[in-house]
Order: structure tokens, then C-alpha cells, then sequence
């Protein structure tokens, strides 16, 4: 053949190849029409053996349009094949695809009662005041929860907590105590100087479970024993536990009161954090949210227990918790904290 | 206790408005419940004089009234019982308007019209009489504006008192604490009987028991029975109290101006026109006031007459038989100090809190007994023509003085945080009514007896401080260095259990540890030992809970009412054991336990499943590992209220720890749950007194493992637990795990044969092992359980 004739003929195999390549509708006969028209039994090797049969001279020209044949053969390949590819990885993601939506599988985290959670807060805070963690029975005897206290039998202050007795001892020698003060007495007794300590617990009151009382209810009691304690550092420690879980822009309001354990006494009270003091109906329009008592140890209290009340001087409150609950987190219904029902419960 | 602001200004020249004045009264101590201003809704009511009344044409209980007013008669329709020809009554004419956003219009009522509306009590904001229509006193001035006349523009502060202030349940108190906050004068009177004698012709008083009676004042004064006047109802209503008669109200009004509770009885029905006071007999009878017939004991005191028949229980309620009423002369007042403690037993046991006991059992002022008998007699005379006789008889053996307190300056500083002279102290404390005996430092001070709050140091130091006022002291906090705050290794162990809990998916519940009988026997938990409360509200609540089981169980049942059969809850918390020898109190443990119900929601990945025991199993391996308990196991056997061949219980250290398993079916059924419940319980002080394995880190080994499995087939009841032990102890420390994987029974096996398929793995620390060292192991560990539970390698 001449040197036009092989030249003419790489041409239209390299002509009939792109169509080939064009038309490859898949990886597979992309790499059939690649293996027939760039591999060893294509038509352009015909045309590079048959180069020996033309003159010197023209071969140049033939191998020149042998190359730009192959070279065109082989884009065309390469950009059809990533087509290609492109293609059938968006098919497989297509395949793949899962809706990580549905959720998760397998696992469900439970929830800590919100007492608990608001508990735990507490402690926390008080720990980092300084304080320890104590604790004290639930039934107690009427020497902790009252007389120790400076609560004399037929003392009008008893009547202010409607008190279950327990079927033990002598008679109202055994019961459920009414608030956490024991603990301070209980700790008193264990334990010299300096104290520092705060007993959260369960207390018990003559009631019944509706809206908003409970025969069953929480508090956390406090208590420091050194010396040189004054009534300003029980202020001043109340307004620290204050800012320290509402921030510092709640204040701490103090009013004179009474409570036969302490005296000074004193009730507390914050600024009402839904209307930031303005009155509302959380806090009776008032703009303060009552949360508990304290004052000055009582003497008498020291003496109950062996500490010298000349040497030390110390400071003790308490506060209900499940009010803290109610309050930051809107329960309305105290009924709700005893049920145990995962509606309410998965709330928090 | 109500204190109207018009009669603080009897006693000082109060001049702040009412909100400072309440602001003022909480700084005090006396916390003000609420300020009310009762006439600030009323408008346009006035006083009305009932000309006639005739009957209505249509209805039977309801009348017409014609109702003068001053400026003309107008008719209206009233249903009220007690209006009469004569009656002066508040008439609100149309346009008036009543608290409640009430504005009165003209109505037809059964086809009459009414020109507006004679009030009760209640309709004009004056406490919750509405027995019928408000009388007025005949001398009211017609058209006069009710506000006026009843005083209903007037401020009335509602105070909470403290029990150790009896001098503030008397406006005077309360005015003695407003003088010294406002730095304004007071000014009481002492008006004080003519002569002391010990008979009033013939009218003697005999105190039998003196302890509980200390003094005893009485007057006598002839008197004219009536109505009080207007004003002195007024303030009555105002504090709270209905007026009666004029004798009557006069003994209120002095408790009330006071704190003096007085009582007057009718010197004609006391046989022997005397008095003598002692103790009751135990079951003695008699008829109070109230028309109630009480039963007493050696512990009441009684006021009785001359024959020694009860007229009264001292200090709470007068009795029915001298009671003053329209037909009395002559009048008897006592005017007494009892002892408190005695009067607020007597009050608790009877169930009988009167405005006098409630004062009585505070402690009210002993000295303040005559001359508030003579105030008394003062007002009889003003108020019921009273021609009163100016002897007293005074039964005071043993009179009260004020006592003395020494008050150290520097102790007064050291415990409030403050830093006051000695002057500023005194100064502070003498508005009070607390004078000063000496100067210096440290001085003496005499405390008045109307205070008896007042007795030591520390009791005026807490003056010191309200008269400086709490929002005055500066605020600081303890500086010891050497309080360092923290959670013990129990307490924090508690938390990390709770936080295994909740991470193992179950909700945190709090349940009432006060149980009724039927909650364990629901629970097929035993009744005998559990701790009883003595006076509980409810039957439900008369048991102390000696397990949580009952409490979650019922929990479960609830949410299963509900609509939710699918829980898994958990609670922490106190039980509830007898005392132990020796003891007094209960044996308190804190409890942990778990249940789980229902299904286990694994939708849309994999089928759902009934929960399982092996659920609360996992969760009990969980609560083990995280504590790093160094020796514990399952055991099977039977427990109260569980499934009797689904259950074990948990030994630690060998010895009980609590229980888990399946709910017993009787149990399901008699709580009525519609699906199978898991029982864990473990006693947590048991659990965080055992032994641990310490955290310690061990090298881990760069060499390879080699794994076997062997599967054993076992007679049924072989504890596959006891199987892992058998192997651990005989692999010894090149088994790094043991896992059982298959737990597979078949025909083939044979009945009563169960195949137990463990994956081992073997690793040394310091090398590869041999196939020979394997091997070895592998024989071992195949004879142990082979001899152990008469187990068969399965090819």
C-alpha cells in the first residue's frame, strides 16, 4: 500500500474508533472497543507493520498520523472513562445510600430525677465553698430533731411541724425527722471544730400527697462551726450559694425571724428569677422567692453538745430542694416528683 | 394577727405610706402576710335605715324592703333572713360598686324592681360573714359613706408572728417595733386599778394552783348590756373578730390593743360570787362556750366558781354556764397569767386554738395584768355605762421582776460582724423598752416582761440586729484556710452508681418509702418486721418500705395505666430494718434497685424483644465492673416475689448483696400488669464495703494471641457462671478472656443436656506462646470442667 493509502486508513480506524469509544454505554465496552482499536489486533497495528512496505522516506509521514490516531484514541478513551466511572459511582451511591435519620439503634440513655439533678447542684456548690457532704438517719429520736435543738417538750415550735411518729421506743421517743437540723447535731457530736458541712436529706411531715404538699419532701442543711464566725458571714455565705447557681445578678434578701436552734434567726429569700424582682405571679407579686431559714447556733444548741460557746461561734440554714425543682423547672404539681412516671420523668 | 393602721396611730404619729410600713414591719421580723386595703373597691355605699318590710308577691323567700337613705326611701329586693323594721344596714343604690368589680344596676327580681342592695359582711370585703345583712349601729348617720363608718379606709397589715413575740400579737407591740424603726415617740397608757384588796364584798379568788396560775387580777363592775358603738366594731371586724356585745367586745378589744386576753363572766350565775382556779380531775366534763361538751385531764386548768363547778378552761375558751348575755348586771373580769406550756398543752389535746391561747402559750406580759383590767373597765364604762368598782383583787404570790442581762459590746460585735459602741448598742436598745442598768462595755440591761423572749445575752444581741436592720450587716464569708469542701469515696461512689444506671437506660424514679400493708403483700414481700408509723394521715402510708421493690413495682403499674408498659426505671434510696440489739432506731440501709418491663424497642433495625432478666443481669455487671468488685456472683435459688426458677442472688464477698430476676407471676397479675417486669435490688452499702480491685495499670503484651474454642455439653442446671469460674481457675493467667457465645440444646443433645460454647484467648506477657504451651492449657482447662460438672467436650 502507499504511504497516502496507510495514512488514509489510520485515519478512518482512528474515525471509526471514536465512534466506538463514544458509543461505549459502560466501563466494560469501553475497555472492548479500547482493546480493539489500541490493542495488538487493532487495525493501526496492521498499519504500523505494513509501514516497512513504503519508502524511507514516507514512513515519517505514516507514523506521524499512526501516533495522532492512537494519541486522539486514547483522550477520547480517558475522558469517556471518567464519564464513565463518574456514572457508575453515582449509581452505587444511589444503592448505598442510608437515611441516618431513622435513629440511632440500640441504645437509650435514662434520665436522673430532677430532685437529683438539682441535688447534686447543691452539693456541688457548697463543695465548692469548702463545705463537706453529711448525713444523718431518717428516723431519728426526739432528742435530735427537737430537744438537742432547743425545742423543750409542749414548745409552741413544735406545732409548726406536724410530726409522724414512729412505732418504736417510748412513746414520741421515735420518728421521721421533720427537717435536716439533726444532721448539725449528729455532726456536732462526732466531730470538733472547725465544721463545715452541709447535709442534704429526706424529711417527713404529716401530710398528704397532693399539688402541692407531699409527706415526703427534700432539704439541705448547712452548718459552720469556728471561730469568729459572725451572722455577716452567714449572710454572706447565703448570698455567695446565691450567685453561685443563679448568677450574680440575683440578690439575697434577709428578714428577722425565729427558729428555736438559732438566734439570731433569720428566713431568706432571693430575687424572684422570672421577673428578675418586678413581682409576678411566681413569687405572689413580690418580686422574692422565699427559700429558707437560718441564724446564728443558739448557746443552748452548742451546749447540748459539748461545744464552748464562748471559744466558738457558727452559723446554720436550711432550705427546701424540691422548691429549688418546682421552680426552675416550672413542675406545678408535686405529685409529680413521687409517681414515677417516664412522661414526667423523661423531661429531664 | 390583722393590725389596722388606725390604731397604730393611736400610739405613735405614723406618718409613712402603708407600702413603706410593711416594708418596714418585714425588716422588723414581723413578716406582713398582706396589706389590705378593704375599702378601695367600695364606692358610693351608704348607711340605710330599713323602714319597712313587706312581703314579696311572687316568692317566698325573698322580701321587699323600703330603705331610707338620707335623701330619700328607695325599695328593694332582699333575700336575706335577719332584715327587720329599724335595721341600719349598708345600702348600695344603683351605680355603687362592690369589691369584685361589682357595679350594682337596677334589677327585676320576680318581677319587682330592686333600686339597689342592702350588704352582708362579705359583699363589702369585711371578712366572710354573709349570714345575712351587715347591722349597723342605730346611731349611724343616714347617707353616711359606709367607708367611713366601718372603717373601710383603713390599712390593715396581716402579720405572720413568730411564737416567741407575744407582745406583737397587740397593736401596741407592733407600734412599739414601728416607733423604734421610725425613730417616733410611743405613747400607751397605764391606767391602773384604785386599791388591791383581797375581797370585793364577798367576791373572793382562790388559786389552787398557782404554778400554772401565777396571778390572778379581777375587777367587778355593774354594767349595762348593748351593742358596742360604732367604732370599737369596727376595729374589731377590721382584726378579724365579730363584735357580740359590749362587755364582749371590750374583752377583745383589750387582747387586741394588748395582748391582755381577759375574760368577763356574769358575777350573778357564779355560785358564791367568787372564783377559785384548779386543776381538772381526769374525765372531769364541761360545756365551753361553743356549746361543745369537753372531756379534760390533771394536766387542764380550769376557772371555776365558788363551789368549785368549772366556768371556764383556763386561758382557751370560756364556758357556757356564766357566759355574759343580754340579761347580765354585773360582771366579773379576769384578767390572769397562765403559765404557757400548760395552755398549749391543753389547746393541742383539745383541738382548741383560741385568739387567747394562742397569746397565753407565747407568754404574755404578767405585769401587764392589772392595768390591762383597769383599761378595761375603762372602756365598760365608755361603752356599757359601766359604774365600775376601783378595787382589784391581785392573787400574785410571786411577782415577775424584768430580768437582768449582761451585755458585752465585743460579744454583741464578734457575732454579728459589726462594729457599734457600746453607746450605739444602748441606743439601739432602748426604744425597745429595754433600759440600762450601768455603762461601759459591758453593762447590765432589764429586759421588760412583756418581752419574754428576752432572758440571755445572745437574746438581745439578736436586738441589736434587727434594730440595725440584716440588710446593714456586711456581707463576708468564713476565711479558715483549712476548710477544704468534698464528696467522700461513698458519696461519690453513690453518684458513679446512679450514673451507671441512667447510662444503662433506665429512668431515674423517686417512689414514697411510706408503703400500706397491701403494697408488700402485692410485692410477695413478708409483713413481719417492717417498721410502723405510730399516727399516720393515711393506712397507705403507715408503713416505713423495707425494700424498694414495692414502690417501683407500683411505679410500673402506674406507667402501665398509662398507656406505657415499656419501662425501665431505677431508684436509690433508704429502707427500713428493725433496730438492732440494743438499739432504739431502725436499721437504715440504702437500697439500689432496677426493673424493666415489657419490650425492648430495637425498631426499624432489628425486630423488637421482650425485655429480659438478662437485661438487669447486664446492668448489675455494669454497677460490678465500675465499682471494681474483686469478688462476685450470681447464685440460683428462690426469692419473696420473684419467679422461683428465674432468679438468683447476688453474693459479694460470699455473702448476700441483694437479688434479681423475673417478677413472680402472681405478683404481675395482682398488680395487674400486663406484661412480664425484672427485679434487680442490691443492698449499695454492701456492695461499697466490699472488696475492690485496685487501678493499677498492668503491661500489655506486644505478643500474639491464640485463640480456642471449646464447647462442653452439660447436664441442664450446670450454672454456666460456675462453668467460666472453673475456667478461669484452671487456665490460670495466660487466659486473657472468656466469653461464653452459644448456649444451644437439640434432640441430638438429648434432653436434660445443654451445650455451653466458650471463646478463649491465651496470651502471654513476655513472649509467644507454643503450640505445645496451648495445647496444654487447652487440656487443662477441658479436664477441669470435664470433673467439675460432669461436662463432655463436644467434637
Amino acid at each position: 500500500m502507499s504511504a497516502a493509502d496507510l495514512v488514509a486508513r489510520a485515519e478512518s480506524v482512528a474515525r471509526e474508533g471514536a465512534e466506538a469509544i463514544a458509543a461505549a454505554g459502560s466501563l466494560d465496552a469501553l475497555a472492548d472497543a479500547e482493546r480493539r482499536y489500541l490493542g495488538r489486533s487493532s487495525p493501526l497495528h496492521e498499519v504500523r507493520e505494513a509501514i516497512k512496505t513504503v519508502e524511507p522516506a514516507a514512513r515519517a509521514e505514516v507514523g506521524r498520523a499512526l501516533s495522532a490516531a492512537r494519541a486522539r484514541l486514547e483522550e477520547l478513551a480517558a475522558g469517556r472513562r471518567t464519564e464513565l466511572e463518574a456514572r457508575a459511582r453515582a449509581a452505587s451511591l444511589v444503592a448505598e445510600r442510608l437515611d441516618l435519620t431513622v435513629g440511632g439503634r440500640d441504645y437509650r440513655r435514662g434520665h436522673l430525677h430532677p430532685v437529683t439533678r438539682i441535688w447534686r447542684e447543691l452539693e456541688d456548690v457548697f463543695v465548692g465553698l469548702g463545705y463537706r457532704v453529711a448525713e444523718g438517719p431518717e428516723v431519728e429520736l426526739d432528742w435530735y430533731n427537737f430537744e438537742a435543738l432547743n425545742f423543750p417538750p409542749g414548745h409552741p415550735a413544735r406545732a409548726m411541724q406536724d410530726t409522724l411518729y414512729v412505732r418504736l421506743g417510748e412513746p414520741e421517743q421515735v420518728l421521721l425527722r421533720t427537717h435536716t437540723s439533726p444532721v448539725q447535731v449528729r455532726v456536732m457530736e462526732a466531730q470538733r471544730p472547725p465544721i463545715y458541712v452541709v447535709a442534704p436529706g429526706r424529711v417527713f411531715r404529716r401530710d398528704t400527697l397532693d399539688a402541692r404538699h407531699s409527706p415526703v419532701f427534700h432539704q439541705i442543711e448547712g452548718l459552720a462551726v469556728d471561730e469568729g464566725i459572725t451572722l455577716g458571714d452567714l449572710l454572706g455565705t447565703i448570698e455567695s450559694f446565691v450567685h453561685a447557681l443563679f448568677g450574680r445578678d440575683v440578690r439575697a434578701r434577709f428578714l428577722p425571724s425565729f427558729f428555736p436552734f438559732t438566734e439570731p434567726s433569720c428566713e431568706f429569700a432571693m430575687t424572684c428569677v422570672f421577673c428578675e424582682g418586678s413581682g409576678c405571679a411566681v413569687c405572689s407579686r413580690t418580686g422574692w422567692v422565699e427559700l429558707g431559714g437560718a441564724g446564728m447556733v443558739d448557746p443552748n444548741v452548742f451546749e447540748a453538745v459539748g461545744v464552748d460557746p464562748e471559744r466558738y461561734t457558727g452559723f446554720a440554714f436550711g432550705f427546701g430542694i424540691d422548691r429549688l425543682v418546682q421552680l426552675l423547672y416550672g413542675v406545678d404539681h408535686v405529685k409529680h416528683l413521687w409517681d414515677g412516671d417516664v412522661r414526667f420523668l423523661r423531661q429531664f | 394577727m390583722r393590725v389596722p393602721l388606725s390604731w397604730l396611730r393611736e400610739f405613735t404619729p405614723l406618718e409613712a405610706p402603708p407600702r413603706e410600713i410593711a416594708d418596714a414591719l418585714d425588716q422588723l421580723g414581723l413578716e406582713v402576710e398582706a396589706v389590705e386595703e378593704p375599702g378601695r373597691d367600695v364606692a358610693g355605699v351608704v348607711v340605710g335605715r330599713i323602714v319597712d318590710v313587706v312581703p314579696h308577691p311572687d316568692a317566698d323567700r325573698i322580701r321587699l324592703a323600703d330603705v331610707d337613705f338620707g335623701d330619700g326611701t328607695l325599695r328593694v329586693v332582699c333575700g336575706a333572713p335577719n332584715i327587720h323594721p329599724g335595721m341600719v344596714a349598708p345600702f348600695a343604690p344603683v351605680g355603687a360598686r362592690l369589691p369584685g368589680g361589682l357595679r350594682i344596676e337596677k334589677r327585676r327580681i320576680r318581677g319587682v324592681v330592686s333600686e339597689g342592695m342592702l350588704c352582708s359582711a362579705r359583699e363589702l370585703g369585711l371578712g366572710d360573714d354573709h349570714s345575712g345583712i351587715l347591722a349597723l349601729a342605730p346611731d349611724a348617720p343616714l347617707g353616711a359613706d359606709v367607708r367611713e363608718v366601718l372603717g373601710l379606709d383603713d390599712v390593715v397589715f396581716d402579720l405572720s408572728i413568730t411564737p416567741n413575740r407575744p407582745d406583737a400579737m397587740g397593736v401596741v407591740g407592733v407600734a412599739r417595733e414601728l416607733a423604734a424603726y421610725f425613730g417616733l415617740p410611743l405613747e400607751v397608757s397605764a391606767p391602773e386599778p384604785g386599791e388591791f384588796v383581797d375581797e370585793i364584798d364577798g367576791t373572793r379568788v382562790v388559786v389552787e394552783a398557782p404554778d400554772r396560775c401565777p396571778r390572778f387580777v379581777a375587777m367587778v363592775a355593774r354594767v349595762t348590756m348593748g351593742e358596742s358603738p360604732e367604732w370599737m366594731q369596727r376595729r374589731l371586724r377590721l382584726a378579724g373578730m365579730r363584735p357580740i356585745s359590749n362587755v364582749v367586745d371590750v374583752t377583745n378589744y383589750v387582747m387586741l390593743e394588748r395582748c391582755r386576753p381577759l375574760h368577763a363572766f356574769d358575777l350573778g350565775r357564779l355560785a358564791g360570787r367568787g372564783v377559785v382556779v384548779r386543776l381538772a380531775r381526769d374525765g372531769e366534763q364541761m360545756e365551753t362556750l361553743d356549746g361543745v361538751v369537753r372531756t379534760l385531764t390533771a394536766d387542764d386548768l380550769l376557772v371555776c366558781d365558788a363551789d368549785s363547778v368549772p366556768q371556764g378552761i383556763a386561758g382557751v375558751m370560756g364556758g357556757a354556764g356564766a357566759e355574759v348575755g343580754p340579761a347580765t348586771t354585773e360582771v366579773l373580769l379576769e384578767s390572769a397569767y397562765f403559765e404557757p406550756s400548760g395552755i398549749a398543752r391543753t389547746a393541742k389535746r383539745l383541738g382548741l386554738r383560741s385568739e387567747a391561747s394562742a397569746r397565753f402559750e407565747r407568754g404574755v406580759d404578767p405585769n401587764g395584768t392589772a392595768s390591762g383590767a383597769q383599761r378595761a373597765m375603762d372602756l365598760l364604762r365608755e361603752v356599757a355605762a359601766a359604774q365600775v368598782d376601783r378595787r382589784a383583787i391581785d392573787e400574785y404570790p410571786r411577782p415577775v421582776g424584768r430580768p437582768r442581762i449582761q451585755v458585752r459590746t465585743a460579744r454583741v460585735n464578734a457575732l454579728l460582724g459589726t462594729d457599734l459602741s457600746a453607746d450605739d448598742v444602748r441606743a439601739l436598745l432602748a426604744p425597745l423598752g429595754i433600759a440600762h442598768e450601768s455603762t461601759g462595755d459591758t453593762f447590765t440591761v432589764l429586759a421588760p416582761t412583756f418581752r419574754p423572749d428576752l432572758e440571755r445575752e445572745i437574746d438581745v444581741v439578736e436586738e441589736v440586729a434587727r434594730r440595725v436592720g440584716l440588710q446593714h450587716i456586711p456581707r463576708t464569708v468564713p476565711s479558715n484556710p483549712e476548710k477544704i469542701g468534698g464528696l467522700t469515696p461513698a458519696q461519690r461512689d453513690r453518684r458513679t452508681v446512679v450514673d451507671v444506671l441512667v447510662g444503662a437506660g433506665h429512668d431515674e424514679a423517686y417512689t414514697l418509702p411510706l408503703l400500706a400493708p397491701a403494697d408488700l403483700e402485692r410485692a410477695g414481700l413478708p409483713l413481719d418486721g417492717v417498721i410502723e408509723v405510730e399516727n399516720p394521715l393515711r393506712a397507705e402510708e403507715s408503713l416505713l418500705r423495707p425494700r424498694l421493690a414495692p414502690g417501683l413495682l407500683r411505679a410500673v403499674a402506674t406507667n402501665a395505666a398509662h398507656g406505657t408498659p415499656d419501662v425501665a426505671l431505677f431508684e436509690i434510696g433508704t429502707v427500713f430494718a428493725p433496730p438492732a440489739a440494743g438499739a432504739v432506731l431502725p436499721t437504715e440501709a440504702t437500697h439500689v434497685a432496677a426493673v424493666r418491663s415489657g419490650v425492648v424497642r430495637r425498631s426499624p433495625h432489628e425486630p423488637d424483644r421482650d425485655a429480659s432478666v438478662h437485661d438487669l443481669v447486664a446492668v448489675l455487671e455494669a454497677v460490678a465492673q465500675e465499682l471494681r468488685l474483686a469478688d462476685w456472683r450470681l447464685e440460683a435459688g428462690p426469692a419473696p416475689g420473684l419467679h422461683p426458677a428465674r432468679a438468683a442472688r447476688v453474693l459479694v464477698d460470699g455473702a448476700e448483696a441483694g437479688v434479681v430476676g423475673e417478677v413472680d407471676r402472681d405478683v404481675v397479675r395482682a398488680l395487674d400488669l400486663p406484661v412480664p417486669v425484672h427485679l434487680l435490688e442490691l443492698r449499695l452499702d454492701a456492695l461499697l464495703g466490699a472488696a475492690r480491685v485496685a487501678r493499677r495499670a498492668a503491661p500489655v503484651s506486644r505478643f500474639p494471641a491464640s485463640a480456642v474454642d471449646l464447647a462442653f455439653v452439660v447436664p441442664e442446671g450446670v450454672a454456666a457462671g460456675d462453668v467460666q469460674r472453673t475456667i478461669r481457675a484452671a487456665a490460670g493467667p495466660a487466659l486473657e478472656s472468656v466469653r461464653l457465645f452459644d448456649v444451644f440444646r437439640s434432640e441430638a443433645l438429648g434432653a436434660g443436656r445443654v451445650s455451653l460454647a466458650f471463646s478463649l484467648r491465651f496470651r502471654a506477657a513476655d513472649r509467644t506462646l507454643t503450640d505445645e504451651e496451648v495445647g496444654a492449657l487447652r487440656g487443662a482447662v477441658i479436664d477441669a470442667v470435664v470433673a467439675a460438672h460432669g461436662a463432655e467436650l463436644r467434637g
